[in-house]
């Protein structure tokens, strides 16, 4: 394989964002304008939503577990245990909820949404699409981005509450901490900023998730291993983003809430 | 077909006397430094059946996206129905690609849709009652006879039986312009008969304009030679050596109109690359 200038690999990168940035501006356009595809909407919101459910409650609930002994282990020494509930639910709420949430509907569900589309693609299926003339963008990629910015929002929410779960079990069954005073101080540490903050995020990932996945597969070229290729990237690239997009709203809700 | 459609509103009526359903005027189009299309001019009359021959890899396959509005040329014009495309808004263009069929080279079928819900696809789009669209899913599975077919899935069928399946869906809503790309292509030459035979009668029976893709010299001149006999439900020769004036052919090689005219101008080329082709 011939390696490419510096100038070439710039303006493939430049061309690839463009690219990237009309699809989603029209696939956000799409949302608010006729024909809308509702059926395919609630199917995605099914695969994507419910279909996620089991990894979602697992991840969240075992990450609220290991952040109770992780913590305890810590505020031990300061003769703090009895703040664990306090972190637990701060680290749940505003970062691993969401974070972890959108990682792992990313590995589920770009990789779906990348795999399926380019796999319509090398196939000619989305040309067949467009000669019937029905805008692929408009089926397929607008219900995805709906589907998954909704269902991303309550997914984290469940994932936060199996989180807390978790961390609430540990301490009570491993840690024989009161139940209620876990539960009081992680109430009492979390703000309004705090939640707000832990729901944006998820809606960004979602729109991340959903927005590349359907990129690269609608982009995938080159067979079977072409489809291989785009899943890979649509996975990697949305992890990459989700992490750099809560960096970038972390801080601007910093800037707006202060905390 | 049972009852009216989008289609059947009917773009060639509409259009002004004289005007070519197809117009291709100075078209070039390439990729990656290449030019698979180089100044390109034809056009294509109402009724009429435009069969593009040429060497594989010519841009024969590009001409027919470049028709449909799947892609756009570098340079040139393509009017379509009597409109250019490139000042069409992507809106317009899905409007006008209800009034073509297109019949693709790998059939194309949505894997997860049954054939019923396949043929169905544009129908369904139209929010067409679900007993009216099957009565015309039956209709247009009858026409390629292929109605038993119905609930079975892409993968459950033969090669021959796809492309029945892409052309009943092509032509379930009356179009007023087809583009076969290679109907027969990769089929045995049983197979490729039968395709053709289909081709040939919706030709005879609907009149609509179409482009068709080959490399089989034989179904390009079957379908110069036969037509569609409703008595005898069957494609039969045209009598006395006839040839269907409506069919004409456009050779392409290399990306360049080498030939555009009818049957017998083909067959009686002195140009030695022609001869050679056609031999």
């Amino acid at each position: 394989m011939p390696f490419s200038t510096p100038e070439d690999f710039a303006k493939d990168v430049a061309s690839s964002v463009q690219d990237y940035s009309i699809l989603s501006g029209r696939a956000v356009a799409d949302l608010f304008s006729k024909p809308r595809y509702v059926a395919d909407i609630f199917t995605q919101m099914d695969l994507i939503g419910v279909g996620s459910l089991p990894i979602v409650v697992l991840t969240g609930f075992f990450t609220g577990c290991v952040l109770a002994l992780q913590a305890a282990v810590s505020l031990k020494e300061f003769g703090a245990v009895n703040m664990t509930g306090r972190l637990v639910a701060l680290s749940m709420v505003k970062e691993l909820g969401p974070v972890l949430t959108g990682l792992m509907v990313s590995g589920r569900n770009a990789s779906g949404m990348a795999s399926e589309l380019g796999s319509m693609r090398v196939s000619e299926q989305i040309d067949a699409m467009r000669a019937l003339g029905t805008d692929p963008v408009r089926k397929l990629v607008a219900p995805r981005l709906l589907a998954s910015v909704v269902m991303m929002f309550f997914l984290a929410i469940i994932a936060d509450t199996c989180g807390i779960a978790g961390g609430a079990a540990v301490a009570v069954v491993l840690l024989r901490l009161s139940a209620s005073e876990f539960f009081h101080t992680g109430y009492m540490a979390l703000q309004h900023g705090d939640v707000i903050g832990g729901l944006v995020k998820p809606i960004f990932s979602g729109f991340i998730i959903a927005t590349i996945g359907c990129y690269y597969g609608l982009t995938a070229t080159g067979g079977t291993r072409g489809v291989g290729r785009a899943t890979t990237q649509a996975v990697v690239a949305s992890a990459v983003l989700i992490i750099i997009g809560d960096f970038v709203v972390t801080q601007l809700l910093i800037g707006f809430f202060g905390r | 077909m049972a009852s009216a459609s989008l289609s059947e509103k009917g773009m060639v009526e509409s259009m002004a006397p004289g005007t070519p359903v197809v117009e291709f005027e100075h078209v070039s189009i390439g990729f990656d430094g290449h030019e698979v299309l180089r100044d390109v001019s034809f056009r294509v009359e109402p009724g009429e059946t435009r069969i593009l021959l040429g060497p594989a890899g010519g841009g024969k396959s590009v001409l027919m996206k470049l028709t449909n509005g799947l892609m756009m040329p570098d340079s040139g014009s393509i009017r379509v129905f009597g409109r250019c495309l490139q000042e069409m808004t992507e809106k317009e263009l899905f409007e006008m690609r209800a009034h073509v069929g297109m019949v693709f080279q790998e059939s194309a079928l949505f894997d997860s849709l049954n054939v019923e819900d396949n043929v169905a696809y544009r129908l369904h789009e139209e929010h067409v009652s679900e007993e009216e669209s099957h009565a015309r899913v039956v209709e247009a599975l009858r026409f390629v006879e292929l109605e038993k077919a119905i609930a079975k899935f892409p993968s459950e069928l033969s090669g021959g039986m796809r492309r029945r399946v892409s052309i009943a869906r092509a032509i379930i809503t009356k179009p007023d312009l087809l583009l076969y790309d290679s109907p027969t292509g990769g089929l045995d030459p049983i197979t490729s008969t039968t395709i053709i035979e289909l081709v040939v009668k919706q030709r005879d029976v609907s009149h609509a304009t179409a482009l068709l893709i080959t490399h089989r010299l034989q179904d390009a001149f079957t379908l110069a030679t036969h037509r569609w006999s409703p008595t005898k439900s069957a494609m039969e020769p045209i009598p006395d050596h006839g040839l269907d004036p409506g069919t004409k052919f456009l050779v392409i090689n290399e990306g360049s109109v080498v030939f555009d005219g009818g049957t017998l101008e083909l067959t009686g080329s002195t140009d030695p690359w022609l001869r050679s082709y056609l031999q």
